[in-house]
């Protein structure tokens, strides 16, 4: 059951690969393995000083906004900000037991969950090659853990595929690779592949391919100790008497294809979804929290910005207090940056330039929904052996995610119930929170029957209802990026635009981070030229 | 056979550029997706099954950091052609909708709401004007 191919050094598969196929697979091989970098953050910045008292007005302090200011402060701008919440952190949130949430239209959830319980609605992944984030992570001193993000052992399910019972992932990641490795066997054995692949690389491929899938010696990807020792045992093998491993048999090819549970097999692949993940501990709110008490008083609460406006001296932003109104008060700074969502700053009287005007009204936010489930107990471990990661269904719920901390603890946890794009995202905006809630138990419970016995209490964020964004990230098409990115993005007079919305990372706070990088970096050239 | 596979292998190359720019947030995998349409037929249903998401229950819309407008006793309605191209293609905050509808849906969600919550446009727009707008 062990590999019987010595895997080739990295150096000589890259020059293989080099040989084989060009430059270009070549590049794309050496980003695969990790020597070319993805991220365009390469380090931290170090801005010159810049004119003795050079102001720098900042709107928002989400991550892009508080960013913003820690480097322009450290340079030595003055700089203000302004933030419509009464917190830091922007879509870097997390909602605690005992926390309050006040959505548009007034509905209010008090978070039922026991103290230390919590979710975050926005963000909740850090990827290892999102450096940027990391750094500002490690340079707050925020406490990192691993974040779970292909589980092997937790479901994949659908409604209509093999009677509504859900598969682990593992089955059907083992039996897809092993009946394609089979089927590419057998093609290659009966010389379909001649024209395409040479002789020596046909022997090559055969082994890749054994190796790959799982195969037996016969090059089947057949009931076995390989294919089980892929997709689990009936009986695992053991220690002492009664030690022999029983395998499993697997998925017929036809009932899986047609299942289309495969479809998580490709989400697990992105780059984004490779280990190493993380998450903050207690929270991912912990890094907004972090970032504000290091600005303190550089950042004004509950200031809700209604003009902007630039004229050749500098920039003056009109805001009032973002929960009783009343008067009008300015800020004004030689520059700013605005890191407001295009969703509310396409509502903000400012005078910029048609172009970038033009990119701000074109980009609409996505809908999502993450709903929060508190259980009496962690049932998910102690029943299903299930130790973080995620569930993926065709309900509308879409993924469970099962939390990723606490471990193995007797006392309770808080499911991740619903994490849902698209259609039913709007869907269920529409209905009150306690709505979403019931129904992210019905089709949870059809995963978990568990469910009904041990919920506790429940919190749903639906993404378009929430107050300081009115959704959940720029909704870019190719098109729209085409025609308005670089508009969106630039220097218009004294005014520049940062945030994962200027950004090609959308809805990822590494797009935030590097949006903001860019953006005082050109700002900064403009203050010194 | 040959055939085949080259085709398969060529979908796959052309696809992966493609997704490159949108791939984040990855959408969750989702088994036997539908056609990520809006299911609601009928005014009604449509407009407390979607529209209310934003523009609240009462159609009175909301205001936080910005705004939905209400579209109760909106004057703008009195084109019915407005409404329809703002489903459509959205406008500003508002996503564009159009492919998650049909014609029918549109035309019977804008003739309810034109009709609802102190609009009086009793002026029917018909799926087959949609279509034209599409």
């Amino acid at each position: 059951m062990t590999d019987e191919i010595t895997a080739p050094s990295r150096r000589s598969l890259l020059s293989m690969i080099g040989v084989v196929a060009g430059s270009a697979a070549m590049y794309h091989a050496m980003t695969e393995l990790g020597y070319a970098e993805g991220s365009t953050f390469t380090g931290p910045i170090k801005l010159s000083q810049p004119p003795p008292g050079t102001s720098v007005l900042i709107l928002g302090a989400g991550i892009a906004g508080m960013v913003s200011a820690l480097e322009l402060r450290d340079a030595g701008y003055k700089v203000q900000l302004l933030e419509y919440n009464d917190r830091p952190g922007g879509r870097n949130w997390t909602l605690y037991g005992g926390d309050t949430y006040t959505e548009l239209g007034g509905f209010t959830q008090k978070v039922g969950f026991d103290p230390g319980q919590y979710i975050n609605p926005g963000p909740w992944r850090l990827p290892y090659h999102h450096q940027g984030i990391l750094h500002y992570v490690n340079r707050l001193g925020v406490a990192l853990e691993p974040f779970t993000q292909v589980n092997y052992n937790a479901y994949v399910h659908s409604t209509e595929a093999f009677g509504g019972k859900p598969v682990r992932y593992r089955q059907i990641q083992a039996d897809m690779h092993g009946h394609v490795a089979e089927l590419l066997a057998k093609c290659t054995k009966q010389g379909a592949l001649d024209k395409t692949v040479s002789k020596e690389d046909r022997e090559i491929l055969m082994l890749a391919l054994r190796n790959w899938g799982a195969l037996n010696g016969k090059f089947e990807y057949a009931k076995g100790l390989e294919s089980s020792n892929r997709r689990g045992f009936d009986v695992d093998p053991g220690g002492g008497l009664n030690s022999v491993p029983v395998p499993s048999e697997p998925m017929a090819m036809s009932a899986l294809l047609k299942s289309q549970l495969w479809t998580a097999i490709g989400a697990s692949c992105n780059y984004e979804m490779q280990s190493a993940i993380f998450q903050p501990k207690g929270g991912m709110g912990m890094i907004g929290k972090a970032f504000g008490k290091e600005l303190g008083p550089l950042i004004q609460y509950n200031s809700k910005v209604i003009d902007i406006h630039q004229d050749e001296k500098g920039v003056t932003a009109t805001y009032v207090d973002s929960r009783t109104g009343g008067e009008k008060r300015t800020a004004s700074a030689d520059w700013c940056v605005c890191t407001i969502p295009a969703s509310i700053l396409s509502q903000i009287p400012m005078n910029v330039g048609e172009p970038m005007k033009a990119a701000i009204n074109q980009l609409p936010y996505q809908a999502a929904l993450k709903i929060g489930l508190q259980m009496k107990r962690r049932f998910w471990e102690q029943d299903d052996h299930i130790y973080g990661g995620h569930t993926y269904t065709n309900q509308p719920n879409q993924t469970i995610s099962y939390p990723m901390w606490d471990y193995f603890s007797k006392g309770k946890g808080v499911l991740l119930g619903a994490y849902v794009f698209g259609e039913p995202a709007f869907v269920a905006a529409a209905k009150p929170p306690e709505e979403r809630i019931k129904d992210a138990l019905e089709y949870g419970s059809k995963i978990h029957p568990q469910y009904k016995e041990e919920f506790e209490a429940g919190v749903a964020v639906a993404w378009h209802r929430v107050p300081f964004t009115l959704g959940c990230a720029g909704a870019w098409t190719d098109a729209g990026r085409a025609q308005h990115y670089d508009n969106l993005c630039a220097l218009d007079g004294r005014i520049v635009l940062a945030g994962e919305h200027a950004s090609r990372i959308p809805a990822w706070q590494e797009g935030a981070v590097t949006s903001a990088i860019d953006a005082i970096t050109r700002l900064h050239k403009r203050v010194m030229a | 056979m040959r055939n085949r596979l080259a085709a398969i292998v060529a979908l796959v190359c052309l696809a992966a550029p493609a997704l490159a720019d949108t791939a984040a947030p990855a959408p969750p995998p989702r088994p036997n997706a539908r056609n990520m349409k809006f299911p609601m037929q009928g005014g009604e249903a449509i407009y407390q099954g979607v529209c209310q998401g934003c523009h609240m229950p009462d159609a009175k819309g909301a205001v936080g950091a910005g705004a939905y407008p209400a579209l109760a006793g909106n004057e703008k309605l009195i084109e019915g052609g407005y409404p329809i191209g703002v489903i459509m293609n959205g406008q500003k905050a508002m996503p564009p909708l159009g492919a998650m509808f049909s014609d029918t849906q549109i035309a019977d969600v804008v003739n309810y709401i034109r009709t609802h919550f102190g609009n009086h446009y009793t002026d029917k727009v018909t799926a087959a004007e949609v279509k034209t707008m599409r």
